[in-house]
């Protein structure tokens, strides 16, 4: 895959749509994560618009969003920051080859110190 | 000695809760010349009204004091009632005890005090008071509008509906104005001329309008519904009356070097021209500095071919004397010369262009029949970039401080229509704000964006400069906190708008403020948008201020509404409380004419006696009370303190500064 390649299905997993961001900066401006990450919410989405997918892929960033969605319920123009942090997280993840868990493996791994924020947040990305 | 009476109005709990209205009403009692006093609550109201006429009858007053809300409010309700029982209107004070007392203060004793002594003032002016009678003159039942552009069409249109014949003054050789150079108009996209133009026709089918083009207002008299107009009507060598607009003599003119202004110079035009094919009055005119007969007294080729028999080489300047009793401004705009700008290299490199001159380039009418092609090789461009703001919002000297309003919506416009017509151009703006404020504007723009992926990037460009045919543009991202640099095949700067630079003779003329940017001054920005302070004169389109087609048109039509309102009338009552010379104590220094905002002083020279039978001739000021406002600018001015205002005399103003010192 090549760079061009890459940002289509980053884009196409994203499954939103990033020209409608008028880059407001109010999905930063919610992110409880913002501080940890290197590429900001709204960069993630103005990166890809550039085509800048290397500096995607090279993100941090990706490893520190919570999936709240806190900025997908505050964009003003109905753009998923949260989409496309997601989409870069899945196609870092499958360029690794380790393409996840499969259902079966999961119920033994579940434990009570498992925090609670990371299975919804895992409900949240799998029932799609 | 006057008979006063004193009216203390509670204004609800307004003026009651912090101004003890019962003593007050007591305690005035006592100042010399009142005879009566009560205190209500409404004063303005029907009842309250009744009981100033009832007291104006029983007690015979001659003058009144209403302590109230400002007179600005309703001095006007108050001399009405005060008139309708046959008291003068203007034997009538207010003292503001709202505004500047009870809704200052919070101390109840400390504003019954300050109001006591606002009474006083009133009352010490009422003393000196004396019945004015406000005069009347005559209207002109015919309007002028200056400058055929959008605004001036449609004020001339609506103006001469309502039945009122009105000439408009255009000095370019056709109406139209800028509007007319555009190609497409946002937020709609219609086509300029497509709506444009018809209503061109109509101005020259109306009955009602009289169109003066190749024309300048040269000289202005008078005042409000009496304004004497000397126009000079340019010498065209073509006789309007005669040319039928067949275009024979632009074909066989052999001088074709003129430049051709209305495509921004950017093509050239022979030396008799129509400037476009739908111009109005469809008459050819001959540019006197590149026609050869005049130049060289060789050629007279159009003179042959003209089968109307239209030219005449012989043709003079003329002029025509008119008399109007309102006038519209519509002198419109031009965008600045950005050449001060050498950071974009518009001097230097054909392909920097301004978005007037990019309109001319896409226009079907325009130079290249409405393709796209660079100037310097008529090649496509392949990759655009737009700069919002060149030379607006600029303090630096080179620009002008104002936003100019229209850029960003017309710069989304280009950019859409670019990425329509060509899809394989890339398209990128500079900008430091979008600004679309407006009916469908921001809708508009974001289509740029999402629908034609055109490239906004937030900041500004620092340098543009030529690299093997390429024009580098370099600027900053300020969202992505970088510094790009943009090859681009086209460069187009959103130049600032200024005001036509003749509007600051047509100011002159009329006496009409205008601000340190050339804009003329509206009355009040908020409440008097379309009236000049000069009574008459009312300001339509970007004269006024940058503005979109829209907003002018709105204010076209809210000057005729005005122009209209003016003219139905057969007279006009004027403002008593006017300038009066002392012309025993006048010396003719014209200083007071100097500082008169509104020309309303001239100097006339008079035989005074001087005793021992002689007389002498003395240059004495004088008021011309339609158009003085009253403002008093002249009176203090004065230096043999000749000057008085009727209703703010002098003497009037000392004695009230006297109430307010008394202990
Ligand atoms: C590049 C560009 C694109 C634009 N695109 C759009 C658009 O898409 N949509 C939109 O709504 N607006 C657009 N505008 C704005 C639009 O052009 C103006 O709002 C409109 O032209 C203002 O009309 P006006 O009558 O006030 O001034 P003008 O059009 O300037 O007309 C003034 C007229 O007065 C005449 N005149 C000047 N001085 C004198 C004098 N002393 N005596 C006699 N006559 C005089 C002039 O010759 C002219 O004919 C654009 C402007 C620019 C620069
Ligand atoms: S989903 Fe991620 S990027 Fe969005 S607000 Fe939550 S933590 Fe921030
Ligand atoms: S909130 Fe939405 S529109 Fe604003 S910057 Fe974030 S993604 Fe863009
Ligand atoms: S006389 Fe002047 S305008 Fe007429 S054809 Fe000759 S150069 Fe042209
Ligand atoms: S309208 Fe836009 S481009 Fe024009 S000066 Fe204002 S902000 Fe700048």
């Amino acid at each position: 895959m090549d760079k061009r390649e890459t940002g289509e299905q980053i884009l196409r997993i994203s499954g939103t749509e990033i020209r409608k961001c008028m880059k407001c900066g109010k999905c930063s401006g919610r992110c409880p994560a913002y501080r940890e990450m290197d590429i900001k919410p709204h960069q993630f989405v103005g990166y890809l618009i550039k085509g800048k997918t290397e500096k995607l892929l090279e993100s941090e960033a990706i490893w520190h969003c919570l999936s709240c969605m806190a900025c997908v319920e505050r964009c003003p123009r109905g753009v998923a920051p949260q989409g496309v942090i997601e989409a870069v997280r899945t196609t870092v993840t499958r360029m690794q080859g380790k393409n996840g868990i499969s259902a079966e493996d999961i119920p033994p791994i579940v434990d009570e110190l498992i925090p609670q924020q990371l299975l919804v947040s895992a409900y949240r990305k799998y029932n799609k | 000695m006057q008979r006063i009476g004193v009216f203390i109005c509670w204004c609800g709990s307004n003026i009651a809760a912090t101004v003890d209205v019962e003593r007050l009403a007591q305690l005035i009692k006592a100042e010399p010349g009142v005879v009566f006093s009560a205190d209500y609550q409404y004063m303005c109201s029907e009842n309250g009204q009744q009981l100033i006429k009832n007291a104006v009858k029983d007690y015979n007053l001659t003058g009144i004091v209403i302590g109230s809300c400002s007179p600005r409010m309703h001095e006007a309700t108050f001399r009405k009632a005060a008139e309708s029982v046959g008291l003068n209107p203007y034997m009538v004070e207010v003292a503001n005890l709202r505004e500047q007392c009870s809704w200052i203060h919070k101390d109840r004793e400390e504003a019954t005090k300050k109001a006591l002594v606002l009474l006083r003032t009133a009352i010490a002016k009422v003393r000196l008071d004396a019945p004015l009678t406000a005069g009347e003159s005559p209207v002109v039942k015919r309007a002028l509008v200056i400058g055929g552009g959008i605004a001036g069409i449609q004020a001339a249109l609506d103006i001469a509906e309502a039945g009122f014949p009105v000439d408009i003054v255009e000095k370019n050789p056709t109406i139209g104005g800028r509007m007319a150079q555009l190609d497409k108009t946002f937020p709609t996209l219609d086509c300029s001329a497509c709506i444009l133009t018809p209503k061109m026709v109509d101005c020259a089918q109306n009955e009602n309008i009289d169109i003066l083009s190749y024309s300048e207002v040269e000289d202005v008299k008078g005042f409000v519904g009496n304004f004497k107009v000397r126009i000079r009507r340019k010498a065209r060598y073509v006789d309007e009356t005669k040319c039928t607009g067949c275009k024979v003599c632009m074909e066989k003119c052999p001088s074709k070097k003129g430049l051709n202004e209305f495509n921004m110079n950017l093509n050239n035009r022979t030396a008799i021209y129509i400037p476009f094919a739908q111009a109005i009055p469809n008459v050819a005119v001959i540019d006197p500095t590149q026609c050869l007969k005049l130049k060289t007294g060789k050629c007279g080729v159009c003179q042959k071919f003209c089968g109307a028999g239209a030219i005449d080489y012989t043709m003079q300047d003329t002029f025509v004397e008119r008399e109007y009793g309102a006038i519209v401004v519509a002198t419109g705009f031009r965008p600045i010369n950005v050449d001060a700008f050498n950071e974009y290299g518009y001097s230097d490199n054909k392909d920097v262009i301004t978005s007037l001159e990019l309109e001319r380039l896409m226009n079907a009418a325009g130079p290249t029949n409405g393709v796209l092609l660079r100037p310097s090789d008529n090649t496509h461009p392949k990759v655009i970039t737009f700069i919002q703001c060149v030379g607006s919002r600029d303090v630096s000297g080179c620009g002008k401080p104002y936003c100019s309003k229209i850029c960003c919506m017309y710069t989304a416009k280009h950019a859409m229509l670019i990425r329509e017509k060509y899809p394989d151009t890339e398209v990128h703006v500079f900008y430091i704000d979008v600004r679309t404020p407006g009916k469908n504007y921001d809708e508009f723009y974001r289509r740029a964006v999402e629908q034609y992926g055109v490239d906004y990037i937030k900041g500004m460009v620092g340098k543009v400069w030529n690299e093997n045919g390429k024009l580098m543009v370099q600027g900053a991202d300020l969202i992505e906190n970088e510094q790009v640099v943009i090859p681009s095949d086209l460069v187009v700067l959103a130049t600032a708008i200024e005001p036509e630079p003749s509007v600051r003779k047509i100011a002159t003329l009329l006496t009409a403020s205008i601000d340190t940017n050339n804009f003329l001054n509206e009355s009040h920005p908020k409440l008097r948008p379309v009236e000049s302070p000069t009574a008459g004169v009312y300001l339509a389109g970007v004269c006024q201020g940058p503005k979109d087609i829209p907003e002018t048109v709105s204010q076209a039509s809210a000057c005729a509404a005005k122009v209209i309102g003016l003219l139905v009338k057969n007279h006009l009552k004027t403002n008593p409380c006017v300038a009066r010379p002392d012309e025993t104590a006048c010396n003719g220094c014209s200083q007071c004419a100097n500082v008169c905002a509104y020309g309303a002083i001239t100097y006339v020279d008079k035989e005074f006696r001087i005793g021992g039978g002689k007389t002498e001739t003395r240059r004495v000021a004088q008021v011309n009370p339609a158009v003085c406002q009253g403002c008093g600018a002249c009176t203090v001015t004065c230096p043999s303190g000749a000057m008085d205002l009727s209703g703010f005399s002098t003497a009037q103003i000392l004695s009230e500064v006297e109430a307010i010192c008394r202990k």
